[in-house]
């Protein structure tokens, strides 16, 4: 069990890594190189590096080594739904899927709006496989009614604040919400979904939803609040991310508002480009999530979205939920898939994009928005902050990175997972594209594609 | 036959076609003095009803006891149906007594398909989920036409392998309410398509599915009266308040100046057109009162032709032995 | 193997083919109005003698046999039909479907029913239409006139009239029609 400085052996001093034979890409480009880890720095980065005696090697033979990935989008559920996950199951799972830092949702039980709420889960990340840092909500118990202590919760390193689970319904709380978090330097991020417009709808409504019987959620539902808080980022100034978006319209709005040059940035989950409402016709939960699954076109405008520019990153939304949740009907069960262990392989099989823009994506865009990149804000700032993650592998940077090999296939067995949940879509689908290794703060937590503990 | 009858199209137009002729044979047994037969003595069928409806269970219940069959009883509210008890450990529950067949209603679409999911040997039949099917009900409606169409025929059906069938090609059916929230509609489209017919909706616009992509209807419409000028049957859906209909239409008085089967309305229908309804009817609403006494009106809810239906799924789901597959080759 | 003959029970896709023929259409002629004369002698005086053809082979050999006996006796018998589908003992061990609706229109307390049928093979369909007809009143008594006895009985069930008596194999199959009657094998397609 080594402490946060690699300690690998008591007295024996710093741990080193040897990360060998791959190609390293990052935000400045691709070359073939040796990585040397020290601690929990990166200390060489070269062609055919010696490895001292002593360190550890793990072979990246025919494998990129990239910065860790990092998910804005993670519902670990601890506090007050372990039975779907915890802090610890979730990050195992995170460092499995490459990923070394994640934003942990404010949707706990009780809810990430309090200052002790976010000192709780923050400690709960200082052991985690993954750096944990903390979405606080927008408004006291995500009701959307109060704002919730923002100023406090910044000061404790939070960075983005949504109600996520839901919109902030009130435009003029959201609009007071924005004024409030500009002076503070913080993000808001948002759950599309006008609830007036999405009622009961349990899947999208279309033809799909017609034809089963099931109560529908409009695309609609999402345009009208990426529409209503664009202009309510323009009119104030404040920066806005919008999580999850499934729709042509509501990217296409993006689109134009970036164009205007308004402080949006976007996300999309491998779900929205990789599968589509038809899935529900044999009425199986496992697909019921929200945004809801849409239909192809959508899904084809997602992935333009992801291929021009207009959504920054892929976000997991894992959103686990234990079996018993999801066997219930289609319209009374809890919407949510897995999603860490399977998004880089989905985005490596699905999307045609080059490698580079794929961990951009993933990778040094979500850091950024997240605030977790390298020289964002105070390196001290809260417990767990290793000095940023996605930045460049460069003598010297944070040793947070995953050894990618993209060409390993594998076939997604639900309870082979490491999430404590299995509610998966993609049971049985083969992928390709897997994490051999995964460092976190110089240790390697995944070595040949399994959790070190 | 499959192995459940979760929608009409698990039957297709051969399914119908058979489950209608045996209906005959299951009529004749509902005429005598006891009304029995032993085909399916030693199985047992259980009904698993989450959603109140004394008739229908009893119309399945009976038909199951008529062929001999055990029957177990399972409604919600019942202690043995807790709310909030896992579906599925319900249904395993029920499954490892040793049941032959589950008849279930769900108020959530889709109930019935999972639970076919997770039973091995049961066969499921679908007594009406959500807003998706009731393939019994839209059966029992195709079985009312054809009895009536056969007594129009004076009883002529019989000629070179007809089963009946063969009326329903081109016949103009109308459907007239709140199709949105209607499983009975979307089964009735499904079985009157199946046959031949041509179907067309009449619907207020905000009582129609966002999206009729796919639907094997002829066409839609807004003017009850210019359908019913052509319309050989009427079909009438109940406005349904519980499954919020309500919200939909500004006003039940509104509904029927557009939509309901007025006497003026009625009197504008061909001669021999008939008017379905499954009942029970709110008078004055979707059908006036004095139309409702039409000899033309047919309550399709009749207890006797509804319980030979159920007696026809139920026999023809059960007794097709191991293996054998699909008698339609 | 039981009952391959009658279409209830007959796979789908299975064909018939014939070999030989075993009796002429004159030959069948000859054997209702022997049979009609036979009923007749035995059940003379009878006030309530009715026939039954059990679905669908027997039904058109009991009309035949009912319009003999109305030329031999003199007054009309009511003739029935009746599908033993729904009693017999192996449903759910093969397809089981009734052909066509049964028509009992009296009430057969009381008469003496004779059942139509026109192969004996196992005696199972016999024992199924026992069980019916018991449906439709307390019959005084039964008997039962085929226009074939092929053999091999599973059950003690024996004719009291009889066309022809025919021995042959399990696996092979016989077919009454208005042309007479053929032995023949049964192909799956």
């Amino acid at each position: 069990m080594s402490d946060r400085n690699g300690t690998g052996t008591a007295g024996a001093g710093p741990r080193v890594v040897a990360v060998r034979g791959g190609t390293v890409v990052d935000a400045t480009g691709e070359r073939r190189a040796d990585v040397l880890v020290e601690g929990d720095r990166v200390v060489a980065v070269g062609p055919d590096l010696e490895a001292p005696r002593g360190a550890d090697v793990l072979d990246a033979g025919g494998c990129v080594v990239a910065p860790g990935l990092v998910d804005l989008h993670t519902h670990l559920r601890e506090p007050g739904h372990e039975e779907a996950e915890t802090v610890e199951t979730g990050t195992r799972a995170a460092a499995l899927g490459g990923f070394t830092a994640v934003v942990a949702m404010p949707n706990t039980n009780p809810p990430l709006d309090s200052a002790d709420a976010v000192r709780n889960v923050l400690e709960l990340g200082r052991t985690a496989m993954a750096e944990v840092a903390v979405a606080g909500a927008i408004t006291v118990g995500r009701a959307g009614e109060r704002l919730a202590p923002m100023a406090e919760l910044a000061a404790l390193g939070v960075h983005l604040f949504t109600d996520d689970g839901a919109g902030v319904q009130s435009a003029g709380l959201m609009r007071r919400a924005m004024e409030y978090a500009r002076g503070l330097d913080v993000t808001l991020a948002q759950h599309c979904e006008d609830g007036t417009l999405a009622c009961d709808g349990a899947m999208h409504e279309g033809a799909w939803s017609s034809r089963l019987g099931i109560p529908g959620m409009p695309a609609l539902a999402e345009e009208v609040m990426v529409a209503r808080d664009i202009a309510l980022a323009r009119s104030t100034g404040a920066r806005i991310h919008f999580l999850h978006l499934s729709t042509a319209a509501s990217i296409d709005l993006v689109r134009r508002a970036k164009a205007e040059g308004v402080a949006v940035t976007a996300e999309a989950a491998p779900h929205h480009f990789t599968l589509t409402d038809a899935c529900t016709a044999g009425y199986d939960p496992v697909f019921k999530v929200n945004p809801p699954l849409r239909p192809q076109d959508e899904v084809e405008a997602v992935k333009a979205g992801l291929g021009d520019g207009t959504i920054d990153a892929i976000a997991t939304d894992h959103a686990p939920h234990a079996p018993e949740a999801k066997d219930l009907p289609f319209d009374q069960a809890p919407p949510g898939m897995l999603g860490l262990q399977t998004a880089l392989a989905l985005a490596l099989t699905e999307l045609r994009l080059p490698l580079a823009r794929i961990l951009a994506l993933l990778s040094w865009q979500p850091a950024a928005i997240a605030g977790l990149d390298p020289g964002a804000g105070d390196p001290d700032t809260g417990p767990g902050s290793a000095g940023g993650h996605g930045g460049p592998v460069v003598e010297g940077s944070p040793a947070n990175l995953c050894v990618i090999d993209p060409t390993a296939t594998w076939t997604v067995d639900p309870f082979a997972l490491a999430s404590r949940s299995r509610n998966t879509p993609y049971a049985g689908r083969t992928l390709t594209g897997r994490v051999r290794h995964t460092l976190l703060r110089g240790e390697p937590v995944v070595v040949d594609a399994e959790a070190q503990r | 036959m499959p192995q459940h009858l979760l929608a009409i199209d698990d039957l297709g137009p051969d399914g119908i076609a058979e489950v209608l002729r045996v209906t005959d044979s299951f009529v004749e047994v509902g005429h005598r003095a006891n009304p029995k037969v032993p085909a399916l003595r030693g199985r047992t069928v259980a009904t698993l009803f989450f959603e109140d409806s004394t008739r229908t269970r009893v119309s399945f219940e009976t038909a199951a006891k008529r062929l001999s069959a055990d029957v177990l009883s399972f409604a919600a509210g019942s202690s043995s149906v807790k709310k909030g008890e896992s579906l599925r450990d319900t249904v395993e529950t029920i499954e490892a007594m040793g049941i032959d067949a589950i008849i279930i209603r769900h108020s959530s679409s889709g109930a019935p398909t999972q639970v076919a999911r997770w039973v091995d040997d049961t066969a499921v039949v679908n007594a009406g989920d959500g807003w998706h099917e009731h393939p019994t009900q839209a059966l029992l409606d195709l079985y009312t036409v054809r009895q009536a169409l056969a007594e129009a025929a004076d009883g002529g059906t019989g000629d070179d392998g007809d089963d009946g069938t063969r009326a329903f090609k081109g016949l103009q059916v109308v459907i007239v309410g709140d199709i949105r929230h209607s499983r009975v509609a979307r089964s009735q489209v499904a079985a009157y398509a199946a046959l031949g017919a041509e179907v067309t909706l009449v619907a207020p616009r905000t009582l129609l599915p966002p999206s009729l992509e796919g639907w094997p209807v002829a066409s839609v419409s807004h003017d009850l009266d210019r359908e019913l000028v052509d319309a050989d049957v009427v079909s009438l859906l109940r406005v349904q308040s519980e499954r919020g209909s309500g919200e939909f239409v500004p006003s039940l008085r509104e509904y029927t100046a557009g939509f309901g089967l007025t006497a003026r309305r009625a009197a504008a229908l061909k001669p021999g057109a008939l008017i379905l309804h499954p009942g029970p009817m709110v008078r004055g609403v979707e059908i006036a009162s004095e139309v409702a006494d039409l000899p033309a009106a047919r309550i399709t809810g009749q207890v006797s032709n509804g319980v030979a239906v159920r007696m026809a799924v139920l026999f023809l789901l059960l007794a097709q032995g191991p293996g054998e597959g699909s008698l339609h080759e | 193997m039981a009952e391959r003959e009658r279409s209830h029970t007959r796979p789908r896709g299975a064909l018939f083919v014939p070999r030989a023929q075993v009796m002429s259409a004159s030959d069948v002629q000859r054997a209702v109005t022997r049979m009609a004369h036979e009923i007749d002698e035995r059940n003379r005086g009878l006030e309530q003698l009715v026939l039954v053809g059990l679905q669908t082979g027997g039904v058109p050999i009991a009309r035949r046999l009912g319009t003999t006996l109305e030329e031999v006796g003199g007054t009309a018998i009511p003739v029935g039909s009746l599908d033993v589908a729904f009693y017999r003992d192996d449903i759910g061990l093969r397809p089981v479907l009734p052909e066509a609706v049964t028509d009992i229109t009296f009430d057969l307390t009381g008469a003496t029913v004779v059942l139509v049928d026109d192969v004996l093979f196992t005696g199972r369909t016999i024992r199924a239409a026992l069980n019916a007809l018991s449906e439709y009143g307390r019959a005084q008594a039964v008997q039962l006139a085929v226009m074939v006895d092929r053999g091999h009985r599973e059950l003690p069930i024996r004719p009291d009239y009889v066309g022809k008596n025919l021995p042959t194999r399990r696996d092979e199959m016989v077919d009454v029609t208005d042309d007479g009657v053929m032995l023949g094998d049964v192909v799956n397609r």
